[in-house]
């Protein structure tokens, strides 16, 4: 495998404010790769310098071996990179249709063509009986597919997911895994920042951590569930020595428990 | 010699002119402040309280310095219902919704006082309407130096008031966060009404202030509409400090671009400085930097 | 008038391939329209509507596609009209000549000004003030420059003559008229069938959202505004072109900006034909107040048909936000 993005030592400060710090991550062609951290670390800055909402203060972004730290973000999504917003931004006063066929016009000049491919991805997604309500009917779970559904409909060779599944319940969020998986297994690299620990686990083949604005630690879902500064970042000071003595078996649900 | 005269009549013409300006401006941001809107309907509430003046002084016989006292009382009702019985329910809290009620309420009032007044231009006759002060080789009239002391003690009882008073700290405290106030027990609705009537009572007095020096007409408002975002945009939307150096730094510009372009072409300066602050700097010369 | 109403609101919302047919019976019924009709009054009006018609679908464009609500198209509207009257008169260009070289030069002034605002990322009630106060810019340079006539405005000579686009017969003129207005239609439906504008709606919805999915915010905003600028200028030349007299005031002032924001939002805001529907509500209930307060209180009433468009403002954006077609459609699907 070959990486497709590489974030090499970015920095953003806001004024007095370091959001991210000198953060480093690699994403392989083909995986799913993971970005937690604790509230407030700077994910979804640093993913904002990826699709080029902020620039990066310092450091570069590297995208199928082209520097893009400069393009803006309509440049970005033409390259293939494509990303969902944590706080659902549809557009309200138009059908579920209408909305994904705004992003499948990036590679579908016709009306006609963008539709029918609008609603391919609508189906694929699930919102196949939705596509002609308006998009403020839509349930939060819907609108989080709405998301997803637009973004897919750019043909990105690079899907940034920033929470997906906040706010869904369990059902929902069983429901909701088997999509990613599926958008994964159609040849689409997939970033995504998630708080709930599970999905992370199921989904991630490779797992960084970002703790105030600073990358901590990388590694497998599993070693990364056990690293002890993760658990520090997450539960404070000493938690990892006592979670030690205890010898929590499900160390992986222990840390989602307190963010749930 | 007489050049610097020239020069520094019209800067302190200016700097008087620029006290009232401030108020007008005063009101505007102290609304744009805690409502976040942009009341297009304010130059047409000012016409509206100089024909109130006018009024006053030519069916009722009332010195426009005593129409201060009543006028300033009504003009805050009437902004703290405009507010509450119409902006606010009309507008579904929408901002270009917002935009639009205001700039309908505009339409009205101007076009209101048009079909009442005709299009004639109307002044009164005050006894103190031509008194000067010589100050040296200065001169400076009577009416202008009343208005500028009368803004500036206006604008200082504002500041105490939102500073010392309960009313005024539930207005700084729905500014800076909506929400949080509303679920603290303060009534939203109620605050956005007391804003609005505080802005209209600015108006009010800044009317009675003019027109012992201005002439008034249905449209008199637009001239000073302009001028009034102008000062806003330029100290920075909401600063109330900003309001005033920027009320007084437009009055010395307009008088002086008035003294070297002519009276038609003088405007133009502060419609260009009003297009470069919003172009280059949005937030104002005083406004932190976005 | 009504009949034409009735017929527009229900097909509006229908597919899209009922659309076009439907313009051409809209235009049609609009040109058959004069065909009995020998009174100056009435050729006056439906002339001046079809004005007002073009310039509000101009910032039909801008503002209601777009969702970057002018107050100062008057800029355009004075731009084009300034254009065709000095082309004319300073430079002895034939107005078929002018026409073209007006509308682009409304484009162009479109795109410098955009250029200016959506570049310093203004939005709302910003872009809004900066609107109206290009538009003072204009009105005050007009009135003071020579170039222009200065407040006394410029003159241009009668010559009526097809050639010289001065029409003998009022009939001919509005029908002119009526063909720029229906290729404006043509314009804004296609607008709605194509990328172009399925991104600028994307934008009026959440310009963040647009971006992230590859929509070209700045571009595809400087698009809109120069072909809301060109639209509004050729409703400029087509007033230069019938009362042949202008000044500043009336070409830059604030009346024209006003109708030609009020038309599509009491219309239907962001439709094909909510900018035509919101003309002739406006310049009918307009005729009918002035009448009205003439025949119950005597004499004339100025701004008397202004109040009441105030306060169909209000009322619209409180009870009717999409416009009386909005308003229609709702009520006969409620209704089936």
């Amino acid at each position: 495998m070959s990486p497709l993005l590489d974030v090499v030592c970015v920095t953003k400060r806001f004024g007095g404010l370091l959001a991210v710090d000198n953060a480093s991550l690699t994403v392989e062609t083909g995986s799913i790769t993971g970005l937690i951290g604790p509230n407030g670390a700077g994910k979804t800055t640093l993913f904002a310098t990826i699709s080029g909402f902020e620039a990066p203060t310092s450091g570069d972004i590297v995208f199928s071996g082209q520097m893009i730290t400069a393009l803006p973000t309509h440049v970005r999504a033409a390259m293939g990179i494509a990303r969902t917003f944590q706080i659902v931004q549809p557009f309200a006063g138009l059908s579920v249709r209408e909305n994904i066929a705004v992003g499948a016009h990036l590679r579908h000049r016709a009306r006609a063509d963008a539709l029918a491919r609008a609603e391919i991805v609508g189906d694929a997604v699930g919102l196949g009986p939705l596509l002609d309500k308006p998009a403020s009917a839509l349930t939060v779970a819907g609108r989080k597919r709405l998301e997803l559904a637009r973004a897919l409909a750019t043909e990105p060779k690079l899907l940034l997911l920033d929470e997906v599944l906040a706010g869904l319940n369990p059902s929902e969020i069983r429901d909701m895994i088997p999509v990613v998986q599926k958008i994964r297994a159609d040849g689409v690299t997939i970033l995504i920042v998630e708080h709930v620990m599970q999905a992370v686990m199921t989904l991630c083949d490779t797992v960084y951590v970002l703790a105030q604005g600073r990358m901590i630690a990388e590694g497998k879902p599993a070693e990364i569930a056990r690293h002890p500064q993760v658990i520090e970042a997450y539960l404070g000071h000493g938690a990892a020595a006592r979670l030690q003595a205890r010898t929590v078996a499900e160390t992986g649900s222990g840390i989602g428990a307190s963010h749930a | 010699m007489l050049k610097l005269e020239i020069f520094a009549s019209a800067l302190v013409n200016g700097l008087l002119t620029g006290a009232v300006y401030a108020l007008i401006a005063l009101g505007l941001t102290l609304v744009y402040g805690v409502l976040h809107i942009i009341n297009f309907a304010h130059g047409a509430m000012l016409t509206l309280a100089m024909f109130a003046v006018f009024v006053c002084h030519a069916w009722l016989k009332i010195d426009p310095y005593i129409a201060i006292f009543f006028l300033t009382p009504l003009f805050f009702g009437l902004g703290y219902g405009v507010q509450r019985f119409i902006i606010g329910p009309a507008s579904h809290g929408d901002d270009s919704n917002i935009l639009l009620v205001t700039l309908g309420l505009s339409i009205i009032i101007e076009n209101g006082l048009l079909m009442l007044f005709k299009s004639d231009t109307r002044s009164i006759d005050v006894p103190y309407g031509f008194s000067v002060i010589e100050i040296g080789a200065l001169i400076v009239s009577v009416p202008k130096v009343i208005a500028f002391v009368v803004a500036f003690l206006v604008a200082g009882i504002l500041g105490l008031l939102l500073l010392k008073t309960d009313t005024g700290k539930a207005i700084r405290a729905v500014a800076k966060e909506r929400m949080g106030a509303q679920l603290s027990g303060i009534s939203v609705d109620h605050i956005y009404g007391v804003t609005f009537g505080l802005g209209a009572a600015c108006l009010a007095i800044a009317a009675c202030l003019l027109m012992p020096t201005y002439l008034v007409s249905p449209r008199a408002g637009n001239a000073f509409v302009l001028v009034a975002f102008t000062i806003v945009v330029l100290g920075g939307m909401g600063s109330i400090g900003g309001a005033l150096a920027g009320g007084l730094i437009i009055g010395v510009v307009e008088s002086l671009s008035g003294l070297y372009f002519g009276e038609s072409l003088g405007q133009i300066g502060i419609f260009i400085i009003f297009i470069a602050v919003l172009l280059f700097r949005p937030t104002g010369l005083f406004g932190a930097k976005a | 008038m009504n009949k034409l109403g009735m017929n527009t609101l229900g097909i509006s919302r229908a597919p899209t391939d009922r659309t076009l047919p439907l313009i051409g019976i809209v235009v049609l019924a609009l040109a058959v329209l004069p065909l009995g009709v020998t009174s100056n009054v009435v050729l006056n009006f439906l002339g001046f509507a079809m004005i007002i018609a073009l310039a509000a679908q101009g910032w039909n464009i801008l503002g209601g596609f777009g969702g970057q609500f002018s107050f100062g198209h008057a800029v355009f509207f004075g731009t084009g009209a300034y254009a065709m009257a000095l082309l004319q008169v300073r430079f002895g260009l034939n107005p078929w000549l002018a026409l073209p070289l007006a509308v682009l030069l409304g484009a162009v002034v479109g795109y410098v000004m955009g250029w200016l605002s959506f570049r310093a990322q203004l939005r709302g009630s910003y872009f809004a003030l900066v609107t109206l106060a290009f538009a003072e810019v204009f009105r005050i340079t007009a009135n003071a420059w020579g170039f222009t006539g200065g407040a006394a405005g410029v003159l241009v000579p009668l010559k009526l003559d097809a050639a010289n686009m001065q029409f003998a017969d009022k009939r001919v003129a509005y029908w002119f008229a009526l063909a720029l207005v229906a290729v404006a239609l043509v314009i804004t439906h296609r607008l709605t069938q194509s990328r172009f504008g399925a991104q600028l709606v994307a934008i009026r919805e959440n310009e963040d959202a647009a971006r992230a999915l590859g929509v070209d915010a700045l571009a595809t905003k400087l698009k809109a505004i120069s072909l809301s600028g060109a639209m509004t200028a050729a409703a400029g030349c087509l007033y230069t072109q019938k009362f042949l007299y202008l000044d500043a005031t009336i070409a830059y002032g604030p009346w024209i900006s006003v109708e030609a924001l009020l038309a599509p939002i009491i219309g239907g805001v962001g439709t094909v034909f909510g900018p035509l529907v919101g003309t002739f509500l406006l310049l009918g209930l307009g005729e009918l107040t002035k009448t009205l307060f003439s025949h119950m209180f005597g004499g004339a009433w100025p701004g008397a048909d202004l109040v009441v468009f105030g306060v169909l403002l209000i009322v619209c954006v409180a009870f009717a936000p999409r416009g009386v077609l909005g308003l229609l459609t709702s009520w006969r699907r409620s209704s089936p």
